[in-house]
């Protein structure tokens, strides 16, 4: 038994002081991306998620050249940058993306400028990995108070809204016809986005933020189609891929390329994307076995034979 | 500014000028924004492990442009598109990561992948580019015709015969092959501002394809010559002045636009328009 656990957790695991913060810090960030993640998903929303936490990197960047606490920074930018993707996008699919890109690129090319300013100013080149990548070991004690306090205003956000926001996200027509704000309601979820998004890049750096946002959703509406349960789910599936990731990294100063350590959030994304891959492999079996039952039976509608031309 | 040094920077910009946009006009076509979001940042991660290993950038560029492109193609006829997009993103981004991770690389030579470097490209390079350049244009007239035919109406196109996941995928290759001639010279974050910026622009302001296509590529060659001296005057990173100068073309072509709607707008609006 102890040389099991030996195995899976490289000494000094429970221990080590960032590990605690880490853990905890990667559980908050998971259940509030989760919840929000399955909205976003389902609102086919996942690039307007993704631009906004890599819009932290504006956030992050400028908070460093002021040198007020990056988590400030992303939030801030993050409503700003949900307000203009707004007022820029039209209502279409094609548009709103667009648009999305668009803002996103020149946030991004902002923020080239914020860092090549903070490189002249103070020489060091390295900020840019550590908004880009983040590093969960990397937190501090002092943030981890604001982020359970902002988490906990998203998740109560997210309940208020939560049927208006469902219904629009479905079917918008039906939403607009019982009287539902949906352009409003289309704000206020970008700003809810913004929040959450904030909240996870300041944690774990831009990418694994829209990872821990549309990797658990994605794997949780897969395996259910019941929205709340869903969250849940979700919450769970991301909290726990964080942790196994966490585990993983730690482990990794073991492993080749020597003692150098795997960044924990190649680790997190990586076991997110197995998760995924994973899921779609065994509801393809399912459908599968399925479909082998029913072969038996009298088939009523054939498929109709594709026709192919020259 | 234009001295020698200088002049391989103009005439690299000017290749990407001209072959992002023309891929570009599709992107925004097929309302597939994301994906050129996505092809050039998974794109970087292969740099950086080619980095890693003593190559050349650009084979590791290619590469993981190419697997990303096909990756998503493959898995997005199943899944929701977008959602595919975004973890294939981000697991090659933290492909990236970890790459970085190991690489004893300076910081600087990742910041000039991430934003773009066009005053540092060599001789020989022009050639690779201009060779890449050329094959995309290439493919892009030899797929004009159906490729426009599925974006505007896929059902037509399958009515046609056309492979439409067929055509996706080829388009998705050509967008890894424009990635790889543009993101050593704009970078990998700033390589969809030129690509699809530009042709945004130009569909906002001519309905007609061919005109949109030659429209967006004069708006890119502005924008990039401009970005590229106002760079060596103020010595700024090019990719901030090519995003600047991109989205406010954009802007411009949306208030133009609006402004022409609101003047043409017959007096009295449909029951149905007000609402919407």
């Amino acid at each position: 038994m102890e040389g099991i656990l030996h195995a899976l957790f490289a000494p000094g695991f429970g221990h080590s002081e960032p590990v605690r913060t880490a853990v905890l810090a990667g559980a908050v960030v998971a259940l509030v991306s989760g919840a929000v993640g399955v909205i976003t998903v389902l609102r086919g929303q996942s690039f307007a998620g993704h631009a906004l936490s890599a819009l932290g990197t504006l956030g992050g960047s400028a908070a460093f050249l002021v040198g007020i606490t990056p988590l400030w920074g992303f939030v801030t930018s993050g409503f700003i940058v949900a307000g203009a993707m707004e007022l820029v996008g039209t209502q279409r699919r094609s548009g709103r993306d667009v648009a999305t890109g668009l803002v996103l690129s020149t946030a991004l090319g902002l923020s080239a400028l914020f860092l090549y300013f903070e490189t002249i100013v103070n020489s060091t080149t390295g900020v840019t990995i550590t908004i880009l990548f983040g590093s969960l070991f990397a937190l501090n004690g002092i943030t981890l108070p604001a982020m359970i306090l902002l988490g906990i205003v998203c998740l109560v956000l997210l309940a208020l809204l939560y049927r208006p926001l469902l219904l629009s996200s479905v079917s918008s027509e039906l939403a607009a016809a019982r009287g539902i704000p949906v352009r409003t309601l289309g704000v206020a979820f970008l700003m809810l986005l913004a929040l959450s998004a904030a909240l996870s890049s300041v944690t774990v750096g831009t990418i694994l933020s829209s990872a821990l946002l549309i990797g658990p959703a994605a794997t949780a509406l897969r395996l259910t189609k019941r929205p709340a349960v869903a969250m849940v789910l979700a919450g769970v599936i991301g909290m726990v891929s964080t942790w196994v990731g966490i585990v993983l990294a730690y482990d990794s100063y073991r492993w080749p390329p020597a003692g150098k350590g795997w960044p924990v959030s190649f680790c997190v994304v990586a076991v997110l994307f197995t998760v995924y891959l994973l899921t779609g492999l065994g509801s393809r079996l399912r459908t599968a076995r399925v479909r082998q039952r029913r072969a038996g039976a009298p088939v009523t509608g054939q498929p109709l034979p594709t026709v192919r031309q020259g | 500014m234009f001295a020698d040094y200088m002049l391989n920077a103009w005439v690299v910009a000017t290749i990407v000028a001209v072959v992002a946009p023309v891929v570009g006009f599709f992107v925004v076509l097929r309302g597939s924004a994301f994906v050129a979001h996505a092809v050039p940042e998974a794109a970087f991660a292969g740099a950086a492990g080619a980095s890693l290993l003593g190559l050349n950038t650009i084979f590791g560029l290619g590469a993981f442009a190419l697997g990303a492109s096909l990756g998503i193609g493959m898995l997005g006829r199943r899944g929701r598109h977008d959602v595919v997009t975004a973890l294939a993103l981000v697991m090659l981004l933290g492909a990236g990561s970890l790459f970085l991770g190991w690489s004893t690389e300076y910081a600087p030579e990742i910041y000039s992948l991430l934003f773009g470097e066009v005053l540092g490209v060599s001789g020989n390079e022009i050639g690779l580019t201009a060779l890449l350049g050329a094959l995309c244009l290439g493919a892009i007239a030899v797929l004009y015709r159906p490729l426009l035919l599925t974006s505007v109406a896929p059902e037509l196109a399958a009515a046609r015969g056309i492979r439409n996941h067929r055509i996706d995928m080829a388009f998705l290759v050509v967008v890894a092959l424009a990635t790889t001639t543009a993101v050593p010279v704009v970078g990998a974050l700033l390589m969809f501002s030129l690509m699809v910026g530009p042709a945004a622009t130009a569909r906002c302001l001519t309905d007609r394809p061919l005109h949109a296509v030659v429209l967006s590529v004069v708006i890119a060659l502005l924008t990039a010559w401009a970005s590229i001296a106002a760079a060596y005057q103020t010595n700024w990173p090019v990719g901030f002045f090519v995003t600047a100068f991109a989205f406010a073309g954009y802007l411009l072509a949306h208030g133009g636009r609006w402004i022409r709607n609101a003047y043409s707008r017959p007096q009295a609006p449909l029951a149905g328009e007000s609402a919407a």
